[in-house]
């Protein structure tokens, strides 16, 4: 009988944490299948956020590192430096990568560190439970921002992947999303291109995946995927905004 | 090797690279910026990496990374940058990775100045971070040994696996004196199978990591931290005596104030008085055993620091109550001198303290 489906190597069998409808899951498996397709698997090092993903060392099944809050960037500048040819990524949240970790992830990008960068916007701080991320809606409600989030107060949403296209070491910068098999196609052609520009030695490059979170945005699965669809698009568009040949 | 003149900044540089240390990552600041700018020229040209990095956090964040890679790194700053590297070390001695941290200390709190002080000890010796670690501190007096240390450092963090502080004043990185670059005593270094550079398919991948989310695990991982802890305040005690077991007077002082005390106490010789002297080489661990070989008959120890007292809680630890402590310190990148010293001293022989 032809296999026409399989779990991925580069993922170990351990049984995730995420919620139910969770769109992790699904980047997850991309990122370890785009790792084992290019052959890099092996010579991957990973480093994990805090936040939902915390765990995700135990999820990849390669090398990992733990970072600490927002860190993650600095922490795969080190491992690249020490080893340019293995191939090093981050896989980071919306508070970690867009709040605490601002600097981290522009400098990253701005030195042109030949690393790849899976960014999960899903509008919220999930793992502490729902509070106003950086990238919460105008209007969205959240834990620390009960009333919905009011842009006089805090300002609108910050939107990264246009952001990080402005600078020069960043060469590969595309929004998706994971809310139809069609998306997920394209997220995984996106993290593909990404992670190529890294083997090629071109320089910095990031994918932003639009994510749900039911739970926290207190949806069912499916309602948080129109959700999504409805609400987030339009304010963050997906589509490519660098990649190599442009710049050059 | 003959002994070439080194400005102390400078030298810890050139033990580091002599130490096989090949990456450095760092941020500027007063009154440390030599050791950075001496690393940007000299480790491109022994095949290493020196990165300046935006801020001390990532700096740190990047040794966290390189440490966990398998590689010989070290970062350094001075006291507000080494305050914003401390949810680095935490991480770091968390995740039991070796590296060498350099504090060129300057006055505080806050931004403070750019002159010489000792103000760190507590951040140093209890952990600026959160959660139960200790980093081993080593506090030299002079060039020579700021470059022996510094060479020692690297193999006791590979031997421990833990994170060792080099813990100096602003003067001794700004002095200039004739340094020679020895090997320390060869230890046995464990293998590092523990790093992160790919399976390559041949064994389970390697995780670097400090977070234990069940009870159970987190406790017995800080227990075997703590046995750790416990080999390495066996094993690593290092102190400089001078003639406790006949002095009326102990002073005890590390780095460039015990240098000072050293002065004041050759001239109270010369006055027929006999004054000791206890100089701490590591903070962490610290050498109270040293003070049981105090005599009875001591009238007291006088601490001295470039603080408002610090180190003076370790000594009065370290006596248990069987002498009085006493306190003599200068602050704000103030110096104390010999003569203030001596005039403590006599103030104790003559029960005027």
């Amino acid at each position: 009988m032809a296999i026409v489906f399989q779990k991925t190597r580069g993922l170990t069998d351990v049984e995730t944490h995420y919620c139910p409808g969770c769109t992790h899951g699904i980047v997850h498996r991309l990122v370890g299948e785009v790792l084992e397709e290019l052959g890099v698997l092996d010579i991957a090092i990973g480093v994990a956020p805090v936040g939902c993903a915390v765990l995700a060392y135990k999820y990849f099944n390669c090398d990992m590192h733990e970072a600490a809050h927002g860190r993650a960037p600095a922490v795969a500048t080190g491992i690249k430096r020490v080893h340019p040819e293995n191939f090093v990524f981050t896989y980071q949240g919306d508070g970690d990568l867009a709040s605490i970790g601002t600097a981290e992830i522009v400098h990253a990008a701005h030195r042109g560190e030949k690393i790849s960068t899976i960014f999960i916007n899903n509008a919220i701080y999930g793992m502490t439970g729902g509070q106003m991320a950086p990238t919460t809606l105008v209007g969205q409600k959240a834990t620390t921002a009960p009333y919905g989030r009011d842009e006089a107060h805090c300002g609108k949403p910050i939107r990264i992947a246009e952001m990080l296209a402005t600078i020069d070491g960043a060469k590969f910068v595309e929004r998706v999303t994971v809310t139809s098999p069609a998306h997920v196609r394209k997220a995984k052609k996106a993290i593909k291109e990404c992670f190529k520009v890294q083997i090629e030695g071109k320089g910095f490059g990031i994918v932003e995946v639009l994510s749900t979170c039911p739970t926290n945005w207190g949806l069912t699965p499916t309602e948080a995927l129109k959700w999504l669809e409805d609400n987030m698009i339009p304010y963050y568009p997906l589509g490519n905004f660098k990649r190599p040949e442009e710049v050059e | 090797m003959a002994k070439v003149l080194m400005k102390g900044n400078e030298a810890i540089g050139a033990a580091a690279i002599e130490a096989g240390c090949r990456y450095f990552f760092g941020y500027p600041i007063t009154p440390q910026s030599e050791l950075p700018e001496y690393m940007a020229r000299e480790l491109p040209k022994v095949g290493g990496v020196f990165l300046q990095a935006e801020s001390e956090i990532a700096a740190i964040n990047m040794v966290y990374g390189a440490a966990g890679a398998g590689a010989r790194v070290m970062t350094s700053s001075s006291s507000p940058g080494i305050s914003l590297k401390q949810e680095g070390i935490s991480y770091i001695a968390g995740a039991e990775l070796p590296c060498l941290i350099v504090n060129i200390m300057r006055g505080g709190p806050g931004l403070g100045s750019i002159q010489p002080s000792q103000t760190d000890y507590f951040q140093a010796t209890r952990g600026g971070g959160n959660g139960d670690y200790r980093v081993v501190v080593l506090a030299p007096a002079n060039v020579q040994e700021l470059v022996d240390l510094v060479m020692e450092g690297f193999d006791i963090a590979d031997q421990y696996r833990n994170p060792v502080m080099v813990l100096g004043d602003g003067m001794i990185g700004q002095m200039m004196e004739p340094v020679e670059l020895r090997k320390p005593k060869p230890r046995e270094l464990p293998p590092k199978d523990w790093a992160t550079d790919g399976t390559k398919g041949k064994r389970k991948p390697n995780i670097i990591n400090s977070l234990y989310l069940a009870a159970e695990e987190l406790e017995a991982h800080n227990k075997r931290l703590q046995e750790k802890y416990r080999k390495i305040m066996e094993n690593e005690v290092k102190v400089e005596s001078y003639k406790i077991e006949d002095a009326d007077v102990v002073i005890a002082a590390y780095g460039t104030t015990s240098r000072i005390a050293k002065t004041a106490i050759s001239q109270l010789e010369k006055e027929g008085y006999k004054v000791g002297l206890i100089r701490p080489i590591t903070l962490w661990p610290y050498p109270y055993d040293e003070f049981d070989k105090i005599n009875d008959k001591c009238k007291g120890i006088l601490t001295v620091e470039m603080n408002s007292g610090q180190m003076v809680d370790d000594v009065k630890i370290a006596v248990k109550g069987r002498f009085p402590v006493y306190f003599h310190g200068r602050t704000g990148g103030m110096v104390p001198t010999p003569n203030e010293i001596i005039d403590k001293v006599k103030k104790i022989y003559g029960g005027e303290m």
